[in-house]
């Protein structure tokens, strides 16, 4: 056994609102700037819809992911020679109108233009060649609450074995929110992909980064990853990708899309896992057992072995501590109402869901629909959205586990129903999905009140542990000359500006973080 | 000092200079900077044929050259290559490199013209390094006929004396008179050949250096532990 921990989240799909504050806050943080105007480190998807790049999730397309080759681990993109051979071109790779032509507006014209019968218009411009464009055709979220033809969004991985004609009805259409990000897996197919070596794994909270000075354009990340989340910037030539705001998380503080979540739908936290079982787990048979063998790498961190090991491989007490409250553990392996947006990919990815139940408030008004015993809460079969569309979403297509999800979401509002409005508590409905009544309290106050202190558990980096004296530094940084910022770890060549004033040590030593943690 | 001398005794030193100094410097200064440079997500049309054409012609050729030049006349000897039969397989995969080299790189050369986005992203550099290149292997290219006249003639002695030069370069006793009989075509390709070297530093070329290679033998997953580093 050998532990590690990873920074996790929770989307809550049930209580997204597709508002995008999300995506507008992370833009406004990390992707502002020219070479990256087309990237969105997070999207919010309406689903059904091919997404954003176009059909991100077929892999036929895209060979993204992994898959078994002889019952080994291998990219679907093929051996390591295969990626080299395809260096200089690399047939994968999405072009930038499968993302869409970024573009501005001629705003300047609002204010320049001559006086004239007709008002002036901004109109718009591609923001790669500044010259006019015609017509926009195509953009992050094109697909917005249902736009567009169904015959197109249809095109839909996720509806693979599902009867699709029915849903092209109005009255059938059903509708869910996707928001995404790099899920900063346990198993990355971009930084196993990665020529250069310049993709890596944190080893202390697992969060995956490019290292922007090893990165030499090869694009061999992007188009391995499955979920389309590391991006080129077309400007400077490098891989970019979701930083999980580490500068953020290091210090306790939730991402910024988490941070500014309308919906209060996002968790974020730690969880153990066993290192040495990622290869063993993340390659059996069946797809469909992905989801179980995800939950079987999570470690219990009430388990005295468990803490006690991760002691011993040097992560801080307060990560222990953080990991045995973290929300992502409760909802992912305690109550079993989250899961990983598709594991089939087997990257063991660390941003999990919880499946949205889909409202159908009027149906149950007329009578139109079968209800549970309460005759208020509908039946999960009677839900909009079909199973077998979330299940080929969150668990590579078995419905099981998204059903008793699904009922323990009703089951925790028929039980707080028959508690506020009939004042007389129904516990049969939380046996029928084998919640106790301690617990159905605990995950009404996760999910339903979701007060900011329970959705985000961060503890953070222990900076200062690293440091002998950590003031050692302060005023030794600001306004720096040369290459400062070059990391490749070479004996250097020319004369280094000194900072040091006093002299500061530098221990990795395990114990020493554990001492103070 | 005449002119040839000075092309032919010392520009290659001035160009393997810049081109090893440059590259070093650049190496230790301007890490974020040392990349392909690709523009695939842009276009990948004319991508397919025309990269992959080139870039499998000028490592090609590269090879060619390195080995056909730089290799000591004796060892093909005793290998049981005659020089008849050097210049006859030199002509023959020089040809086919060539062309394949110049159809890629024509077709580069008229996406970076004409296509609107990678025109847009074209920065000047770019189109030195590739115009060069191009004049370079078109005279690479001119060589061919010449060369043919003389393995018609049964003459290796041009393409020996090619070999000697190259030789006496890289073991710093360059001779520029080993040269004097050479046609002049051949003349003006090695000094653009030269001059590859001498703008190598400062065009996307220096990614020929992070040639992935040792990507073959990694292992899958990479993980760094984060540090503070002080000097
Ligand atoms: S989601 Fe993609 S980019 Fe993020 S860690 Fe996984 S494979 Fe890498
Ligand atoms: S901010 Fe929250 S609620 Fe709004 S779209 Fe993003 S994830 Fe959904």
């Amino acid at each position: 056994m050998k532990i590690r921990a990873n920074f996790a989240l929770v989307f809550n799909l049930d209580k997204c609102i597709g508002c995008h504050t999300c995506s507008v806050t992370c833009k406004n943080v990390w992707t502002n700037r020219k070479g990256v105007e087309y990237t969105w480190f997070n999207n919010v998807e309406s689903k059904p819809g091919v997404g954003y790049p176009r059909h991100w999730e077929d892999q036929d397309q895209w060979n993204g992911g992994w898959v078994l080759k002889d019952g080994k681990l291998q990219l679907k993109s093929g051996s390591r020679a295969r990626r080299l051979i395809n260096i200089f071109m690399n047939p994968d790779l999405p072009e930038i109108d499968d993302y869409y032509e970024p573009f501005t507006f001629d705003y300047g014209h609002l204010q320049s233009s001559p006086l004239a019968e007709a008002a002036p218009t901004a109109r718009p411009r591609s923001a790669i060649t500044g010259e006019r464009m015609d017509k926009i055709r195509w953009a992050p979220n094109w697909e917005d609450d249902l736009a567009g033809p169904f015959e197109e969004r249809a095109r839909d991985k996720n509806f693979t074995e599902v009867e699709k004609a029915v849903y092209a009805e109005f009255e059938h259409s059903f509708q869910l929110y996707l928001p995404r990000i790099c899920n900063h897996c346990i198993n990355p197919a971009c930084v196993a992909a990665c020529p250069s070596g310049a993709m890596y794994k944190r080893e202390e909270d697992g969060i995956v980064l490019v290292d922007q000075n090893r990165c030499r354009s090869w694009r061999m990340c992007i188009s391995s990853c499955p979920y389309k989340k590391v991006f080129y910037n077309w400007e400077t030539g490098k891989a970019e990708k979701c930083t999980a705001c580490y500068p953020r998380v290091e210090s306790g503080l939730p991402t910024v899309c988490s941070e500014s979540c309308v919906g209060r739908i996002r968790y974020n936290g730690v969880m153990l896992y066993d290192a040495d079982r990622i290869g063993e787990l993340a390659a059996v048979e069946d797809p469909q057992d992905l989801y179980e063998a995800q939950l079987e790498i999570f470690l219990d961190p009430n388990d005295p072995e468990v803490i006690a090991q991760a002691r011993a491989d040097g992560v801080p007490e307060s990560w222990i501590e953080a990991a045995r409250r973290s929300p992502i553990w409760k909802l992912a392996v305690e109550w079993r109402v989250a899961f990983p947006i598709h594991p089939e990919f087997r990257t063991l990815p660390m941003v999990w869901y919880v499946p949205p139940l889909s409202p159908v408030q009027t149906q149950i008004d007329q009578g139109a629909l079968p209800t549970e015993a309460d005759g208020a809460i509908p039946k999960v079969e009677a839900l909009r959205t079909p199973m077998r569309y979330l299940a080929n979403l969150l668990t590579a297509g078995k419905e099981e586990p998204i059903v008793l999800a699904l009922k323990r979401m009703i089951a925790m509002r028929s039980y707080f129903r028959s508690l506020n409005v009939e004042g007389e508590k129904n516990t049969a409905v939380l046996d029928a999905v084998g919640l106790t009544e301690a617990q159905i309290h605990e995950m009404y106050q996760l999910m339903a009140i979701a007060n900011y202190e329970d959705r985000f558990v961060i503890p953070t980096s222990h900076e200062e542990l690293r440091h002998e004296d950590f003031h050692a530094l302060q005023g030794q940084n600001g306004f720096t000359f040369g290459n400062e910022e070059c990391s490749v770890s070479l004996p250097r060549l020319f004369p280094e500006r000194r900072k040091k004033t006093v002299e500061v040590q530098f221990t990795r030593e395990p114990q020493r973080l554990r001492k103070a943690g | 000092m005449d002119i040839d001398t000075f092309f032919f005794g010392i520009y290659p030193y001035i160009a393997g200079t810049v081109f090893l100094v440059g590259s070093l410097v650049r190496f230790e200064r301007e890490q974020f900077g040392w990349k392909a440079d690709s523009s695939q997500l842009l276009d990948r049309k004319t991508l397919r044929l025309g990269s992959n054409l080139f870039h499998v012609g000028i490592l090609a050729l590269f090879a060619g050259h390195f080995v056909g030049l730089l290799t000591p006349h004796g060892v093909f000897r005793s290998l049981g290559v005659s020089d008849l039969t050097h210049q006859v397989i030199a002509i023959g995969a020089g040809a086919v490199f060539g062309l394949t080299c110049m159809v890629g790189g024509v077709l580069l050369w008229r996406r970076r013209m004409f296509n609107p986005r990678i025109r847009a992203v074209t920065r000047f550099m770019d189109l030195v390094i590739l115009d060069w290149l191009l004049v370079t292997l078109a005279l690479g290219l001119a060589t061919l006929p010449v060369s043919i006249g003389h393995a018609l003639r049964g003459d290796a002695s041009v393409m020996i004396a090619l070999a000697e030069w190259a030789q006496s370069v890289v073991t710093f006793r360059a001779d520029a008179s080993l040269l004097a009989g050479v046609d002049p075509i051949f003349k003006i390709h090695l000094f653009f050949g030269m001059t590859v070297f001498l703008l190598f530093p400062f065009s996307r070329l220096v990614h020929i250096w992070s040639a992935p290679l040792t990507y073959l033998a990694r292992p899958y997953q990479v993980v760094r532990a984060k540090y503070v580093r002080y000097r």
